[in-house]
């Protein structure tokens, strides 16, 4: 895996294999190794999960309700937000309702349409890995982290706004 | 005015390098049309019919001299040697080279401009009342909260890829003078019970092939939550706005889906979980953003001192001109001036180079270095004394700025149309222009009174011809270009979407057609009835019989 950045560098492993449904809407998971699954069907058959060796993460699309993974956050150590096309903003309130709302600590993954020019507001909004698009360059996506060095708003990065920051 | 801090200059330095380097990846093919496009609009550059478009953001309409002296040189430099003032109060350059826009970009940075988020699917320009600060019948000033909402919104990172563009209005008097009823946001300020200043929350309101008139979603939001609650709304309609049809994305149809009962109870639920939140506004806060808005050192003077009450009397020129294009000023002496940009033959909002730097000096020597950009695309000096108004009107006269039509039917606001606008389906400048032509008599002007004419070249309705109070649209027609009219439209208060008179005309029938509009207006008109009144008492019938009457 070179495609993958976290914490601010490139993984040079990682064991997780998102799973997507096929075109029927059948999902078909691995029996070995760990992989991400989306949130219906998480939610849809508890046991399998429990009862599987490898282990086991959530992959939410931009029109999946954050809420409804609320209770299952604390035992989940991988959660993978869709990104089908960069222009497709849900998911970064996605990512700050699951930081700032339902508290997540664990690993937040941007996939999808993900490559160096999204990088830095991902980041604020609680994102801390990113699975880069084929083709685009990982080496200057990881250099975007860092575009600005600072920022109006209150974020999950930045929680105090700079107004407040400022004036007193 | 507000003034950059080095934070505020790093930030938008820092933009201008990731757009330096992102047009460089275009241009190397690293980034495709489709991956560039959304990354250029959202810095205002649109690739027209004839060259690239770069629309420069004048937060809330405020410049000062050392701005507008820049425009003037960008204009000389990359451009034609002249801008379009828009109606959201900005500029537009037609003719740079897309290569150049980088140094464009960081020479306005120079002067604490930019051109962030002026296009795209995210919050643009937050837009205000162009007196401002200035306005006897101001409840507050806007404007420290207009520059925080603009740092608010500039490159937020939660809403920079909304379903669609986002625009937001901000109103300070009683009188609306910011069109807060046809933004995605109208917010205007109200005092409640306790004599508290809010705002009134307007929202779903816009043009565009759906026009509407927004809805109330609050009566009452007090100002230290504005900045939470505007989070809350934001981020309703960012995820559950429609993205799937980009003619059903704006804040408007999710409005009208989810009832607006509906609508602002899921923001009243987000609000919950935000509210009292950091991004609260404590008074220090406010005041921090209020001490860049404070008035600025006015002489004490008297009202109507004598060499102005004279000249006003020995030359009537002179007089109509005061009577148009000024307005009276909360400080006694002093004068707001509309310098028109509606001179007939100049497309509307257009000023060349050498007007630009022509305002800049006369900001500098009349007033306190400042300008507004009104959305009627005028210009506007906001505090000059009485007593120099005789020699700036003359100054304005030289410069093709005096036009006493401030208000009157030829005070249009149009569109760039067909002359310079792919998506247009007719030209309008032209049509302006012809309408200016023939009413160019000031008597007859006069006697219509106040009557706002506005037009656009395509249903996206840039001119604002809905609420114009004669509303133009270009349509297409097999081909040809036609202009459909409407009536009775209105900006303010009691805004309202006008109506359309019936089948459309060709280009060359329209100064007939607004001729007989006139004609039943003057045959059917109260005593000191206003065209818009006229309209709304009689209807539409009497403008249709006369203007589709068969010749005999
Ligand atoms: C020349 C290139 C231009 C292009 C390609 C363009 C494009 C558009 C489009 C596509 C819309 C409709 C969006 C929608 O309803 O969702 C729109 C609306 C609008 N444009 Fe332009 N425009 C241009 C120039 C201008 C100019 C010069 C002005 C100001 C004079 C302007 C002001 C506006 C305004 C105020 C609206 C909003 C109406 C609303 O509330 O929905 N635009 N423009
Ligand atoms: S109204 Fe239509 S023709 Fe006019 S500028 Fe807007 S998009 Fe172009």
């Amino acid at each position: 895996m070179q495609n993958i950045i976290k914490d601010g560098a490139v993984l040079t492993a990682d064991a997780w294999q998102l799973v997507r449904p096929d075109a029927e809407g059948q999902l078909s998971v691995p029996d070995e190794g760990d992989v991400i699954v989306p949130l219906a069907a998480w939610l849809a058959e508890p046991e399998r999960w429990a009862a599987r060796d490898g282990r086991v993460a959530v992959w939410l699309a931009s029109d999946d309700e954050p809420a409804e993974l609320a209770d299952s956050l604390s035992r989940l150590e991988l959660v993978a937000v869709d990104f089908p096309a960069f222009t497709d903003g849900r998911g970064y309130s996605i990512g700050r309702l699951l930081r700032e709302r339902y508290g997540y600590r664990g690993e937040l993954r941007a996939v999808g349409d993900v490559w160096q020019d999204h990088l830095h507001y991902l980041w604020q909004v609680g994102f801390d890995a990113f699975e880069i698009k084929d083709g685009k360059a990982v080496e200057s996506a990881l250099a975007a982290l860092a575009t600005f060095s600072e920022r109006y708003q209150a974020t999950f990065r930045e929680p105090q706004p700079l107004f407040k920051r400022r004036s007193t | 005015m507000y003034r950059y801090d080095e934070i505020d200059a790093r930030i938008v330095r820092e933009r201008v390098e990731q757009f330096r380097d992102q047009t460089r990846r275009f241009l190397a093919g690293e980034l495709s049309e489709d991956e560039f496009r959304p990354l250029r609009l959202m810095n205002g550059l649109y690739i027209q019919r004839l060259a690239p478009m770069l629309r420069v953001a004048i937060p809330y309409g405020h410049l000062s001299s050392r701005q507008m002296r820049k425009l003037a040189e960008i204009a000389r430099k990359y451009d034609k040697g002249y801008g379009h003032f828009t109606t959201r109060q900005n500029l537009q350059y037609n003719w740079p080279a897309l290569e150049s826009v980088p140094d464009i970009l960081a020479e306005l940075a120079d002067v604490e401009m930019h051109a962030i988020q002026t296009s795209g699917n995210c919050v643009r320009n937050t837009t205000t009342d162009a007196f401002a600060g200035v306005a006897a019948d101001e409840i507050i000033d806007p404007r420290p909260y207009c520059e925080i909402i603009r740092q608010w919104s500039t490159l937020h990172p939660e809403f920079a890829f909304l379903p669609r563009k986002f625009k937001i209005a901000v109103s300070g008097s009683e009188q609306d003078r910011a069109a807060t009823w046809v933004h995605d946001i109208g917010l205007h300020v109200v005092r409640n019970e306790a004599g508290e200043v809010g705002f009134k929350v307007i929202v779903g309101g816009g043009l565009g092939r759906t026009p509407m008139i927004g809805e109330v979603i609050r009566d009452f939001l007090p100002t230290a939550h504005l900045l939470t609650y505007l989070d809350a709304v934001l981020r309703v309609y960012n995820r559950y706005g429609r993205r799937d049809n980009k003619y059903k994305a704006r804040i408007k149809i999710l409005v009208k889906a989810m009832t607006r009962e509906g609508f602002a109870a899921k923001v009243e639920e987000e609000w919950s979980h935000l509210k009292d939140g950091p991004a609260t506004l404590r008074c220090a806060d406010v005041a921090h953003y209020a001490s860049f808005f404070t008035d600025p050192a006015y002489e004490a003077l008297e009202a109507n001192p004598a060499e102005f009450t004279a000249r006003l009397a020995e030359d009537v020129a002179f007089a109509r001109w005061v009577e148009r294009n000024t307005r009276l000023h909360k400080q006694a002496g002093y004068r707001s001036v509309v310098l028109s940009l509606k001179k007939t033959g100049v497309p509307p909002g257009d000023a060349t180079a050498a007007q630009m730097d022509a305002v800049a000096d006369w900001a500098d020597r009349f007033g306190f270095g400042e300008i507004r950009v009104s959305h009627e695309q005028n210009l506007i000096l906001p505090d000059v004394r009485e007593r120099d108004l005789y020699d700036l009107w003359q100054l304005a006269k030289d410069a093709g700025f005096a036009t006493p039509n401030v208000g009157f039917l030829t005070d249009i606001i149009c569109c760039p149309g067909g002359d310079f606008c792919s998506l247009a389906n007719a030209k309008s400048i032209p049509v302006a222009e012809a309408i200016q032509q023939r009413f160019d008599d000031f008597d007859y002007l006069h006697d219509i009174g106040d009557l706002e004419l506005n037009m656009s070249g395509c249903m996206n309705a840039c001119g604002h011809h809905h609420i114009g109070h004669i509303g133009i649209l270009g349509v297409d027609k097999n081909g040809e270009e036609w202009y459909q009219v409407t009536l009775g439209g209105s900006q303010g208060s009691g805004a309202t979407i006008g109506k359309v008179i019936g089948p459309s005309f060709a280009r060359a029938q329209m100064p007939d057609v607004i001729e007989k509009i006139l004609s039943v207006y003057v045959d059917s008109r109260h005593a000191d009835e206003k065209f818009l009144d006229t309209v709304r008492r009689i209807g539409l019938d009497p403008f249709k019989e006369r203007v589709y009457a068969k010749h005999h």
